[in-house]
Protein backbone atom coordinates (compact mmCIF):
# COMPACT_ATOMS: atom_id res chain seq x y z
CA UNK A 1 0.00 0.00 0.00
CA UNK A 2 1.56 3.22 -1.06
CA UNK A 3 0.16 5.41 1.65
CA UNK A 4 1.73 4.90 5.05
CA UNK A 5 -1.12 6.57 6.82
CA UNK A 6 -3.49 3.98 5.38
CA UNK A 7 -1.94 1.26 7.43
CA UNK A 8 -2.68 2.80 10.74
CA UNK A 9 -4.55 6.01 11.19
CA UNK A 10 -7.21 4.84 8.77
CA UNK A 11 -8.28 2.12 11.16
CA UNK A 12 -8.39 4.47 14.10
CA UNK A 13 -10.45 6.83 12.01
CA UNK A 14 -12.71 4.03 10.80
CA UNK A 15 -13.27 2.89 14.39
CA UNK A 16 -13.78 6.39 15.77
CA UNK A 17 -10.77 5.96 18.04
CA UNK A 18 -8.62 8.91 16.94
CA UNK A 19 -8.21 11.99 19.08
CA UNK A 20 -10.07 15.04 17.80
CA UNK A 21 -6.84 16.51 16.42
CA UNK A 22 -5.73 13.33 14.63
CA UNK A 23 -9.24 12.90 13.31
CA UNK A 24 -9.17 16.34 11.74
CA UNK A 25 -5.69 15.61 10.32
CA UNK A 26 -6.89 12.41 8.77
CA UNK A 27 -9.97 14.07 7.29
CA UNK A 28 -7.70 16.60 5.60
CA UNK A 29 -5.50 13.78 4.39
CA UNK A 30 -8.53 12.08 2.84
CA UNK A 31 -9.20 15.10 0.68
CA UNK A 32 -6.18 14.37 -1.45
CA UNK A 33 -5.39 10.68 -0.95
CA UNK A 34 -7.38 8.46 -3.25
CA UNK A 35 -5.70 5.34 -1.80
CA UNK A 36 -7.14 6.03 1.61
CA UNK A 37 -10.56 6.92 0.23
CA UNK A 38 -10.64 3.61 -1.60
CA UNK A 39 -9.40 1.67 1.40
CA UNK A 40 -12.01 3.30 3.61
CA UNK A 41 -14.75 2.39 1.15
CA UNK A 42 -13.51 -1.21 1.17
CA UNK A 43 -13.56 -1.30 4.96
CA UNK A 44 -17.10 0.02 4.92
CA UNK A 45 -18.29 -2.66 2.52
CA UNK A 46 -16.85 -5.38 4.74
CA UNK A 47 -18.23 -3.91 7.93
CA UNK A 48 -21.69 -3.51 6.42
CA UNK A 49 -21.76 -7.09 5.26
CA UNK A 50 -20.48 -8.35 8.62
CA UNK A 51 -23.36 -6.49 10.24
CA UNK A 52 -25.92 -7.69 7.74
CA UNK A 53 -24.82 -11.31 7.92
CA UNK A 54 -25.81 -11.47 11.61
CA UNK A 55 -22.78 -13.43 12.62
CA UNK A 56 -23.34 -12.77 16.31
CA UNK A 57 -24.12 -16.11 17.84
CA UNK A 58 -26.43 -15.88 20.82
CA UNK A 59 -25.95 -18.67 23.27
CA UNK A 60 -28.70 -21.16 23.97
CA UNK A 61 -31.03 -20.23 26.82
CA UNK A 62 -30.05 -23.45 28.55
CA UNK A 63 -26.57 -22.00 29.17
CA UNK A 64 -27.96 -19.04 31.06
CA UNK A 65 -30.32 -21.28 33.00
CA UNK A 66 -27.49 -23.58 34.03
CA UNK A 67 -25.34 -20.73 35.26
CA UNK A 68 -28.27 -19.28 37.14
CA UNK A 69 -29.03 -22.64 38.68
CA UNK A 70 -25.41 -22.89 39.73
CA UNK A 71 -25.60 -19.49 41.40
CA UNK A 72 -28.83 -20.27 43.20
CA UNK A 73 -27.73 -23.65 44.42
CA UNK A 74 -24.81 -22.03 46.22
CA UNK A 75 -22.64 -25.02 45.47
CA UNK A 76 -19.07 -25.16 46.52
CA UNK A 77 -17.39 -26.03 43.27
CA UNK A 78 -14.58 -28.06 44.74
CA UNK A 79 -15.92 -31.42 45.83
CA UNK A 80 -19.63 -31.54 46.33
CA UNK A 81 -20.60 -33.16 43.06
CA UNK A 82 -23.54 -34.66 44.85
CA UNK A 83 -25.05 -31.26 45.49
CA UNK A 84 -24.17 -30.18 42.00
CA UNK A 85 -26.13 -33.09 40.60
CA UNK A 86 -29.09 -32.28 42.84
CA UNK A 87 -28.80 -28.68 41.67
CA UNK A 88 -29.09 -29.87 38.11
CA UNK A 89 -32.00 -32.13 38.93
CA UNK A 90 -33.78 -29.27 40.67
CA UNK A 91 -33.08 -26.95 37.76
CA UNK A 92 -34.29 -29.56 35.29
CA UNK A 93 -37.43 -30.18 37.35
CA UNK A 94 -38.10 -26.46 37.64
CA UNK A 95 -37.52 -26.13 33.94
CA UNK A 96 -39.96 -28.94 33.20
CA UNK A 97 -42.62 -27.39 35.42
CA UNK A 98 -42.18 -24.02 33.76
CA UNK A 99 -42.10 -25.60 30.31
CA UNK A 100 -45.29 -27.51 31.09
CA UNK A 101 -47.05 -24.39 32.36
CA UNK A 102 -45.90 -22.39 29.40
CA UNK A 103 -47.00 -25.10 27.02
CA UNK A 104 -50.40 -25.47 28.69
CA UNK A 105 -51.16 -21.91 29.54
CA UNK A 106 -49.65 -19.79 26.83
CA UNK A 107 -49.65 -21.51 23.49
CA UNK A 108 -46.92 -20.45 21.08
CA UNK A 109 -44.99 -18.65 23.71
CA UNK A 110 -41.89 -20.50 22.61
CA UNK A 111 -42.17 -18.99 19.16
CA UNK A 112 -42.59 -15.65 20.82
CA UNK A 113 -39.36 -16.12 22.73
CA UNK A 114 -37.44 -16.94 19.58
CA UNK A 115 -39.13 -14.03 17.93
CA UNK A 116 -38.10 -11.78 20.74
CA UNK A 117 -34.47 -12.85 20.76
CA UNK A 118 -34.33 -12.27 17.02
CA UNK A 119 -36.16 -9.01 17.33
CA UNK A 120 -33.86 -7.66 20.04
CA UNK A 121 -30.87 -8.64 17.92
CA UNK A 122 -32.41 -6.96 14.87
CA UNK A 123 -33.13 -3.80 16.81
CA UNK A 124 -29.67 -3.61 18.32
CA UNK A 125 -28.21 -4.13 14.82
CA UNK A 126 -30.36 -1.31 13.50
CA UNK A 127 -29.30 0.87 16.43
CA UNK A 128 -25.62 0.22 15.71
CA UNK A 129 -26.12 0.95 12.01
CA UNK A 130 -27.80 4.22 12.87
CA UNK A 131 -24.71 5.36 14.77
CA UNK A 132 -22.67 5.43 11.56
CA UNK A 133 -22.21 8.98 10.36
CA UNK A 134 -25.27 10.28 8.54
CA UNK A 135 -27.50 7.32 9.34
CA UNK A 136 -29.27 8.53 12.46
CA UNK A 137 -32.11 10.57 11.01
CA UNK A 138 -33.98 11.13 7.76
CA UNK A 139 -35.62 14.18 9.22
CA UNK A 140 -33.48 16.30 11.41
CA UNK A 141 -35.56 18.36 13.78
CA UNK A 142 -36.35 18.90 17.40
CA UNK A 143 -39.78 20.18 16.42
CA UNK A 144 -42.38 17.46 16.86
CA UNK A 145 -44.65 18.90 14.17
CA UNK A 146 -41.91 18.86 11.56
CA UNK A 147 -41.06 15.28 12.42
CA UNK A 148 -44.73 14.29 12.41
CA UNK A 149 -45.27 15.89 9.00
CA UNK A 150 -42.32 13.93 7.65
CA UNK A 151 -43.75 10.61 8.83
CA UNK A 152 -47.19 11.35 7.35
CA UNK A 153 -47.97 8.82 4.65
CA UNK A 154 -44.79 6.85 5.31
CA UNK A 155 -46.16 4.56 8.00
CA UNK A 156 -49.68 3.25 8.40
CA UNK A 157 -50.12 4.05 12.05
CA UNK A 158 -50.16 7.17 14.16
CA UNK A 159 -47.78 7.39 17.05
CA UNK A 160 -46.89 10.05 19.61
CA UNK A 161 -43.94 12.27 18.72
CA UNK A 162 -42.73 14.31 21.64
CA UNK A 163 -39.65 16.17 22.62
CA UNK A 164 -38.63 15.55 26.27
CA UNK A 165 -35.84 18.08 26.49
CA UNK A 166 -37.10 19.23 29.89
CA UNK A 167 -36.69 15.71 31.16
CA UNK A 168 -33.27 15.28 29.60
CA UNK A 169 -34.19 13.54 26.33
CA UNK A 170 -33.84 15.88 23.38
CA UNK A 171 -35.55 14.89 20.16
CA UNK A 172 -33.01 14.74 17.33
CA UNK A 173 -35.38 13.66 14.58
CA UNK A 174 -36.85 10.57 12.99
CA UNK A 175 -36.19 8.00 10.31
CA UNK A 176 -37.57 4.88 8.77
CA UNK A 177 -35.66 1.70 9.43
CA UNK A 178 -36.08 -1.93 8.58
CA UNK A 179 -36.03 -4.52 11.33
CA UNK A 180 -36.52 -8.15 10.38
CA UNK A 181 -37.99 -7.18 7.06
CA UNK A 182 -40.54 -4.86 8.62
CA UNK A 183 -40.57 -1.09 8.15
CA UNK A 184 -40.51 0.66 11.49
CA UNK A 185 -40.60 4.27 12.56
CA UNK A 186 -37.70 5.44 14.69
CA UNK A 187 -37.37 8.50 16.89
CA UNK A 188 -33.84 9.45 17.88
CA UNK A 189 -33.11 11.20 21.17
CA UNK A 190 -29.95 12.56 22.74
CA UNK A 191 -29.44 11.79 26.39
CA UNK A 192 -26.32 13.31 27.97
CA UNK A 193 -23.99 12.15 25.25
CA UNK A 194 -25.81 8.91 24.45
CA UNK A 195 -28.05 8.31 21.48
CA UNK A 196 -31.35 6.62 22.25
CA UNK A 197 -33.38 5.15 19.40
CA UNK A 198 -37.05 4.40 19.96
CA UNK A 199 -38.37 1.89 17.43
CA UNK A 200 -42.13 1.94 16.90
CA UNK A 201 -44.39 -0.31 14.89
CA UNK A 202 -48.01 -1.37 14.97
CA UNK A 203 -48.93 -4.67 16.52
CA UNK A 204 -52.01 -6.79 17.05
CA UNK A 205 -50.47 -8.78 19.85
CA UNK A 206 -52.30 -8.60 23.17
CA UNK A 207 -50.69 -6.12 25.47
CA UNK A 208 -48.11 -7.47 27.88
CA UNK A 209 -45.92 -5.89 30.49
CA UNK A 210 -42.68 -4.12 29.62
CA UNK A 211 -39.59 -6.22 29.00
CA UNK A 212 -35.94 -5.27 29.10
CA UNK A 213 -32.65 -6.83 28.22
CA UNK A 214 -29.14 -6.28 26.95
CA UNK A 215 -27.47 -7.28 23.70
CA UNK A 216 -23.87 -6.69 22.82
CA UNK A 217 -23.58 -4.12 25.55
CA UNK A 218 -26.68 -2.18 24.50
CA UNK A 219 -29.71 -1.98 26.73
CA UNK A 220 -33.25 -2.25 25.45
CA UNK A 221 -36.67 -1.75 26.97
CA UNK A 222 -39.79 -2.77 25.07
CA UNK A 223 -43.39 -1.98 25.87
CA UNK A 224 -46.78 -1.84 24.19
CA UNK A 225 -49.36 0.88 24.09
CA UNK A 226 -52.43 1.52 21.94
CA UNK A 227 -51.71 -1.37 19.57
CA UNK A 228 -48.17 -0.21 19.05
CA UNK A 229 -44.94 -1.79 20.09
CA UNK A 230 -42.12 0.47 21.34
CA UNK A 231 -38.53 -0.53 21.85
CA UNK A 232 -35.97 1.94 23.19
CA UNK A 233 -32.32 1.00 22.82
CA UNK A 234 -29.12 2.72 23.87
CA UNK A 235 -25.82 2.34 25.64
CA UNK A 236 -27.22 4.56 28.39
CA UNK A 237 -27.99 3.02 31.78
CA UNK A 238 -31.12 0.82 32.00
CA UNK A 239 -32.67 3.25 34.50
CA UNK A 240 -32.51 6.02 31.91
CA UNK A 241 -34.33 3.91 29.34
CA UNK A 242 -36.90 3.14 32.00
CA UNK A 243 -37.35 6.86 32.52
CA UNK A 244 -37.96 7.36 28.81
CA UNK A 245 -40.46 4.52 28.88
CA UNK A 246 -42.36 6.31 31.66
CA UNK A 247 -42.28 9.57 29.71
CA UNK A 248 -43.82 7.82 26.72
CA UNK A 249 -46.40 6.13 28.90
CA UNK A 250 -47.33 9.31 30.72
CA UNK B 1 -13.85 -22.60 49.22
CA UNK B 2 -17.34 -21.36 48.68
CA UNK B 3 -18.48 -19.74 45.49
CA UNK B 4 -20.33 -16.60 46.43
CA UNK B 5 -22.34 -15.38 49.34
CA UNK B 6 -25.91 -14.33 48.52
CA UNK B 7 -25.00 -10.68 48.17
CA UNK B 8 -22.18 -11.38 45.71
CA UNK B 9 -24.47 -13.82 43.96
CA UNK B 10 -26.96 -11.04 43.27
CA UNK B 11 -24.19 -8.74 42.17
CA UNK B 12 -22.91 -11.42 39.83
CA UNK B 13 -26.40 -11.85 38.37
CA UNK B 14 -26.73 -8.14 37.83
CA UNK B 15 -23.25 -7.44 36.44
CA UNK B 16 -22.07 -10.59 34.74
CA UNK B 17 -25.11 -12.58 33.63
CA UNK B 18 -26.19 -9.96 31.06
CA UNK B 19 -22.99 -10.86 29.21
CA UNK B 20 -23.61 -14.59 28.84
CA UNK B 21 -24.41 -14.04 25.15
CA UNK B 22 -21.13 -12.21 24.67
CA UNK B 23 -19.27 -15.02 26.43
CA UNK B 24 -20.90 -17.62 24.22
CA UNK B 25 -20.39 -15.68 21.01
CA UNK B 26 -16.73 -15.07 21.77
CA UNK B 27 -16.12 -18.73 22.63
CA UNK B 28 -18.01 -19.87 19.57
CA UNK B 29 -15.75 -17.84 17.27
CA UNK B 30 -12.55 -18.77 19.07
CA UNK B 31 -13.41 -22.48 19.01
CA UNK B 32 -15.36 -22.48 15.74
CA UNK B 33 -17.96 -24.79 17.22
CA UNK B 34 -21.22 -24.13 19.00
CA UNK B 35 -21.14 -27.39 20.93
CA UNK B 36 -17.63 -26.79 22.29
CA UNK B 37 -18.47 -23.14 22.92
CA UNK B 38 -21.37 -24.13 25.13
CA UNK B 39 -19.12 -26.25 27.35
CA UNK B 40 -16.23 -23.84 27.43
CA UNK B 41 -18.40 -20.75 27.97
CA UNK B 42 -20.05 -22.52 30.88
CA UNK B 43 -16.70 -23.45 32.34
CA UNK B 44 -15.57 -19.84 31.97
CA UNK B 45 -18.72 -18.57 33.68
CA UNK B 46 -18.22 -20.93 36.60
CA UNK B 47 -14.64 -19.74 36.84
CA UNK B 48 -15.90 -16.17 36.78
CA UNK B 49 -18.13 -17.08 39.74
CA UNK B 50 -15.13 -18.34 41.60
CA UNK B 51 -12.99 -15.31 40.81
CA UNK B 52 -15.80 -12.81 41.25
CA UNK B 53 -14.61 -11.61 44.66
CA UNK B 54 -11.46 -10.40 42.97
CA UNK B 55 -13.47 -8.31 40.50
CA UNK B 56 -12.92 -4.72 41.51
CA UNK B 57 -15.79 -3.28 39.52
CA UNK B 58 -15.52 -1.57 36.19
CA UNK B 59 -16.18 -3.18 32.84
CA UNK B 60 -17.79 -6.54 33.68
CA UNK B 61 -18.05 -7.59 30.05
CA UNK B 62 -14.33 -7.09 29.43
CA UNK B 63 -13.55 -8.87 32.69
CA UNK B 64 -15.70 -11.85 31.72
CA UNK B 65 -14.43 -12.01 28.14
CA UNK B 66 -10.88 -12.07 29.42
CA UNK B 67 -11.73 -15.19 31.43
CA UNK B 68 -13.54 -16.70 28.44
CA UNK B 69 -10.50 -16.08 26.28
CA UNK B 70 -8.10 -17.71 28.73
CA UNK B 71 -10.41 -20.67 29.12
CA UNK B 72 -10.70 -21.03 25.35
CA UNK B 73 -6.97 -20.93 24.73
CA UNK B 74 -6.31 -23.48 27.48
CA UNK B 75 -8.98 -25.67 25.97
CA UNK B 76 -7.53 -25.32 22.47
CA UNK B 77 -4.05 -26.19 23.72
CA UNK B 78 -5.35 -29.31 25.37
CA UNK B 79 -7.86 -30.47 22.79
CA UNK B 80 -6.52 -29.21 19.50
CA UNK B 81 -2.79 -28.87 20.00
CA UNK B 82 -2.16 -28.99 16.29
CA UNK B 83 -4.31 -26.05 15.44
CA UNK B 84 -2.05 -23.27 14.25
CA UNK B 85 -2.25 -20.10 16.26
CA UNK B 86 0.80 -18.67 14.50
CA UNK B 87 0.55 -15.55 12.46
CA UNK B 88 0.25 -15.51 8.71
CA UNK B 89 3.40 -14.84 6.77
CA UNK B 90 2.62 -11.33 5.69
CA UNK B 91 4.88 -11.41 2.67
CA UNK B 92 3.63 -14.75 1.46
CA UNK B 93 0.05 -13.61 1.75
CA UNK B 94 0.56 -10.15 0.43
CA UNK B 95 -2.39 -9.59 -1.80
CA UNK B 96 -3.30 -7.25 -4.55
CA UNK B 97 -5.25 -4.48 -2.85
CA UNK B 98 -8.92 -5.34 -2.47
CA UNK B 99 -11.17 -2.70 -3.99
CA UNK B 100 -14.72 -1.92 -2.91
CA UNK B 101 -15.96 -3.71 -6.03
CA UNK B 102 -13.88 -6.86 -5.66
CA UNK B 103 -14.70 -7.09 -1.97
CA UNK B 104 -18.41 -6.43 -2.51
CA UNK B 105 -18.64 -9.66 -4.50
CA UNK B 106 -16.57 -11.58 -1.99
CA UNK B 107 -18.56 -10.61 1.10
CA UNK B 108 -21.94 -11.75 -0.17
CA UNK B 109 -23.45 -14.36 2.08
CA UNK B 110 -23.21 -15.34 5.68
CA UNK B 111 -21.47 -18.64 5.00
CA UNK B 112 -18.69 -17.13 3.03
CA UNK B 113 -18.03 -14.56 5.74
CA UNK B 114 -18.13 -17.25 8.40
CA UNK B 115 -15.66 -19.39 6.51
CA UNK B 116 -13.32 -16.48 5.87
CA UNK B 117 -13.34 -15.50 9.55
CA UNK B 118 -12.75 -19.09 10.58
CA UNK B 119 -9.70 -19.49 8.37
CA UNK B 120 -7.93 -16.66 10.18
CA UNK B 121 -5.57 -17.49 13.02
CA UNK B 122 -7.42 -17.05 16.34
CA UNK B 123 -5.24 -14.09 17.31
CA UNK B 124 -6.63 -12.17 14.37
CA UNK B 125 -10.10 -13.65 14.50
CA UNK B 126 -10.61 -12.57 18.09
CA UNK B 127 -9.81 -8.97 17.27
CA UNK B 128 -12.39 -8.86 14.49
CA UNK B 129 -15.03 -10.58 16.61
CA UNK B 130 -14.45 -8.19 19.51
CA UNK B 131 -14.47 -5.11 17.32
CA UNK B 132 -17.07 -5.90 14.66
CA UNK B 133 -19.47 -8.23 16.44
CA UNK B 134 -19.09 -7.26 20.06
CA UNK B 135 -18.50 -3.57 19.36
CA UNK B 136 -15.62 -3.29 21.85
CA UNK B 137 -13.53 -0.15 22.07
CA UNK B 138 -9.75 -0.36 21.65
CA UNK B 139 -9.42 0.01 25.38
CA UNK B 140 -11.68 -2.97 26.00
CA UNK B 141 -9.91 -5.02 23.35
CA UNK B 142 -6.59 -4.27 25.03
CA UNK B 143 -8.01 -5.34 28.40
CA UNK B 144 -9.48 -8.56 27.04
CA UNK B 145 -6.59 -9.71 24.89
CA UNK B 146 -3.69 -8.24 26.91
CA UNK B 147 -2.39 -6.53 23.77
CA UNK B 148 -0.91 -3.14 24.66
CA UNK B 149 -3.43 -0.41 23.89
CA UNK B 150 -0.97 1.25 21.54
CA UNK B 151 -0.84 -1.75 19.24
CA UNK B 152 -4.55 -2.58 19.03
CA UNK B 153 -4.94 -0.37 15.97
CA UNK B 154 -2.06 -1.93 14.04
CA UNK B 155 -3.14 -5.44 15.02
CA UNK B 156 -6.66 -4.72 13.83
CA UNK B 157 -5.29 -3.35 10.61
CA UNK B 158 -3.41 -6.63 10.04
CA UNK B 159 -6.44 -8.69 10.99
CA UNK B 160 -8.61 -6.82 8.52
CA UNK B 161 -6.07 -7.26 5.77
CA UNK B 162 -6.07 -11.00 6.47
CA UNK B 163 -9.84 -11.10 6.37
CA UNK B 164 -9.96 -9.29 3.04
CA UNK B 165 -7.34 -11.64 1.74
CA UNK B 166 -9.29 -14.70 2.91
CA UNK B 167 -12.48 -13.31 1.39
CA UNK B 168 -10.99 -12.51 -1.96
CA UNK B 169 -9.16 -15.84 -2.08
CA UNK B 170 -12.25 -17.88 -1.38
CA UNK B 171 -14.07 -15.81 -3.97
CA UNK B 172 -11.44 -16.72 -6.54
CA UNK B 173 -11.50 -20.36 -5.62
CA UNK B 174 -15.26 -20.51 -5.90
CA UNK B 175 -15.26 -18.71 -9.20
CA UNK B 176 -12.85 -21.29 -10.59
CA UNK B 177 -14.71 -24.23 -9.12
Amino acid sequence: MSCDLTRLALHGYFDGELSAASNADFKRHLEHCSDCVLELATQNVVRDSLQRARLYDFGPDSLKQRVRAHLRSGVRTAASTQRLIWGWVAAAAAFLVVAFLVWRVVPNVHDDDDYQVGLAAGIVDAHVRSLQPGHLTNVDSADQHTVKAWFDGKVDFVFPIRDFTNDGFSLLGGRLDIVQGRTVAVLAYARSGHVVNVFIWSTREPEESARAGARRGYQWVAWQKDNMEFCAVSDAAPAELEQLHRLFAG
Amino acid sequence: MSDLDPEDGLRFERLVLPHVDAAFNFARWLLRSRADAEDVAQEALLRACRFFRGFQGGDARAWLLQIVRNTCYSWLEKNRPREPTVEFDEELHRQPVATPESIAIAVEGRERLTRALETLPPRYRELLVLRELEGCSYKEIAAITSIPLGTVMSSLSRARRQLHCALVNSGCREAIA
